[in-house]
C-alpha cells in the first residue's frame, strides 16, 4: 500500500502515450525524489501550456497570439497553401527551409471507419478560407497512406472547382532505403512520377 | 487450434490502430485462421520496409511470430495491392465499408474461408466491374450468407407457404419474409415490392459473373441498400460508421452534378 498522492500520480502519468504502468512508477517516485524547485517549473509549464496555447484562427496551427508566426509574416507567400494533418508536421516542413508559402492544418485526416468523417475535421475553414483569397495554388501534405490519400482526394474534389490549382506532395521511394523492399503502390508511383535527370 | 511459433499466412489487411511512437496493431482476415491480430512494429516510420506491404486493402502475404498476448508481425509481400482502390476516392470509401462489414461481423480467429474468398472477389470486382452499387449490394447479401443470417426469402417463415407476387414484409427478428397474412403483430416488417424480392432472390442464388448480368437500377439499388442497413443495425446493434461517410460522398456527387 502506498499513499494516495504517489497513486493518483501514477494513475494520472500512466495516462500519457507511450507510459506504461512500471514507467509510471519511476517517473512517480523520480519526481518525488526530486526537490521542488525542478519539479515546480514542470507542473507550471503543463498548466500554462493549456492556458496559453490556442489554434491561429487563420491556419489552425497551435500558436500563443491570434494568429500564428507564420500567418503574421510577410515574408511568406500568401498564394500557396500547404495542407496538413497535424501541426507536428508543419515542423518537419519548416525544418526543410524550402517551402516559403502557408500552412492550414486540418487536424486529422477522413477516416469512414472510425467514425471520421468531412465535418470533424477543418475542412469547412479551409473552403472558406480559400474563397476570396489570393491563393492560386494549394499543396495537398497529408500523409501518404490510406487516409491521408482519401482526404487528399476529397480536397481536390472540393477545391478544384474554384479554380484554384490542387498539387500533391510526389510520393516515391524514401532516401535512404532500398529498392528491392519497395512496396507495390509505392514503386508504380515512383516510376509513373520519374523525372528527367 | 494452437499456432506454431511462426506462421505465414495469406491475409487482407482490415484494420490498423497507431500504438506507441511508431507502430501499428493491425487486423488481418485471413483465409484459415480468421479474423487475427498482429503488432507491426516501426511501420509509421518512412523508412520501414513492411508499411506499403502492410496499409489498408491490401493482400500480403504476412509472416507472424507467435507473442504471448500478441503476435508480431515479422515479415509482409505484397499479393495485390488493389492500386484503383487507393486511387479512386469512391471506391476506397466502398472497400472501407466491406472491410468494416467484415470486421463487425465475425468474432476473432474463427476461420471462414468462404467469406474470405468473397471478400478478395469483391474488392477485385470493385476493380474493374462497370456497376458498383451492385457489387456492394452483391457482397451485402451474399456476407449475411457467409456469416450464418441467411435470409429466408423463399416462403413465409410463419405458415410456410411459398410467397405470393404482391408487397411482403421482412422481418429482421425472423430472419426473413412474411407473407401479408402472418404480417399483423410484427411491428418491424418492412414492406417489399414483388420486383425488389426478385433481385434479392437472383442476387442470393448467382455467382459474381451471373449477378453481373442483373440490370440494377439506381432506384432499385437505394431500396435494397436501405433494406440492407436495416437488417445489418438489426444484427449489429450498432452503426456503421462508415456509412456515414458513403451517404455524405452521395450528396456530394449530387450536389456537384447540378450545377447551382
Amino acid at each position: 500500500m502506498t499513499a494516495e498522492a504517489i497513486d493518483k500520480l501514477i494513475q494520472e502519468l500512466n495516462k500519457l502515450p507511450g507510459v506504461g504502468p512500471k514507467s509510471a512508477q519511476r517517473l512517480a517516485y523520480y519526481l518525488l525524489r526530486t526537490p521542488e524547485e525542478q519539479t515546480r517549473p514542470l507542473a507550471e509549464a503543463i498548466l500554462s501550456v493549456k492556458k496559453a496555447i490556442k489554434l491561429c484562427s487563420l491556419c489552425f496551427n497551435v500558436t500563443d497570439a491570434d494568429h500564428c508566426p507564420i500567418c503574421r509574416s510577410d515574408q511568406r507567400d500568401q498564394s500557396q497553401i500547404c495542407i496538413v494533418e497535424q501541426p507536428q508536421d508543419i515542423l518537419a516542413l519548416e525544418h526543410t527551409g524550402i517551402y516559403r508559402g502557408r500552412y492550414h492544418v486540418l487536424h486529422g485526416a477522413i477516416s469512414p471507419t472510425e467514425g471520421v468523417g468531412a465535418n470533424d475535421i477543418r475542412i469547412k475553414e479551409l473552403i472558406a478560407r480559400l474563397k476570396d483569397s489570393p491563393v492560386n495554388e494549394v499543396i495537398l501534405a497529408t500523409n501518404p497512406n490510406l487516409e491521408g490519400e482519401q482526404t487528399a482526394m476529397y480536397l481536390s474534389k472540393l477545391i478544384s472547382p474554384l479554380g484554384i490549382k490542387v498539387t500533391r506532395l510526389a510520393r516515391g521511394l524514401p532516401f535512404g532505403t532500398e529498392l528491392e523492399y519497395a512496396d507495390d503502390v509505392t514503386l508504380s508511383r515512383a516510376i509513373e512520377g520519374r523525372q528527367e535527370f | 487450434m494452437a499456432k506454431p511459433r511462426n506462421y505465414q499466412t495469406e491475409a487482407i489487411i482490415i484494420k490498423k490502430t497507431k500504438l506507441g511512437e511508431a507502430d501499428r496493431i493491425l487486423t488481418l482476415y485471413t483465409p484459415h485462421l480468421g479474423k487475427i491480430q498482429g503488432f507491426a512494429k516501426g511501420v509509421r516510420r518512412p523508412r520501414s520496409k513492411l508499411a506499403g506491404h502492410l496499409e489498408l486493402l491490401t493482400h500480403s502475404l504476412v509472416s507472424l511470430a507467435r507473442g504471448r498476448n500478441l503476435d508480431t508481425i515479422t515479415g509482409s509481400q505484397t499479393i495485390n495491392s488493389f492500386l484503383p482502390l487507393k486511387s479512386d476516392l469512391d471506391l476506397a470509401s466502398y472497400a472501407l465499408y466491406l472491410t468494416e462489414l467484415v470486421n463487425k461481423f465475425t468474432p476473432d480467429e474463427e476461420e471462414n474461408q468462404p467469406l474470405f474468398q468473397l471478400l478478395l472477389e469483391t474488392m477485385q470486382q470493385l476493380c474493374q466491374a462497370n456497376n458498383k452499387e451492385l457489387v456492394l449490394r452483391y457482397f451485402e447479401l451474399q456476407l449475411l450468407d457467409k456469416v450464418g443470417y441467411r435470409p429466408q426469402l423463399q416462403q413465409c417463415i410463419t405458415c410456410q407457404t411459398p410467397l405470393e407476387p404482391v408487397t411482403n414484409y421482412f422481418c429482421p427478428d425472423a430472419g426473413g419474409m412474411l407473407c401479408p397474412n402472418c404480417r399483423p403483430g410484427q411491428p418491424l416488417g418492412y414492406p417489399l415490392s414483388p420486383e425488389t424480392l426478385k433481385v434479392l432472390r437472383f442476387l442470393q442464388a448467382s455467382d459474381y459473373p451471373t449477378a453481373q448480368r442483373l440490370k440494377l437500377t439506381p432506384d432499385l439499388s437505394h431500396q435494397l441498400e436501405i433494406l440492407m442497413r436495416y437488417y445489418q443495425r438489426f444484427l449489429l446493434e450498432r452503426e456503421i460508421k462508415s456509412t456515414a461517410w458513403l451517404n455524405n460522398l452521395a450528396q456530394l456527387k449530387s450536389s456537384q452534378s447540378t450545377p447551382a
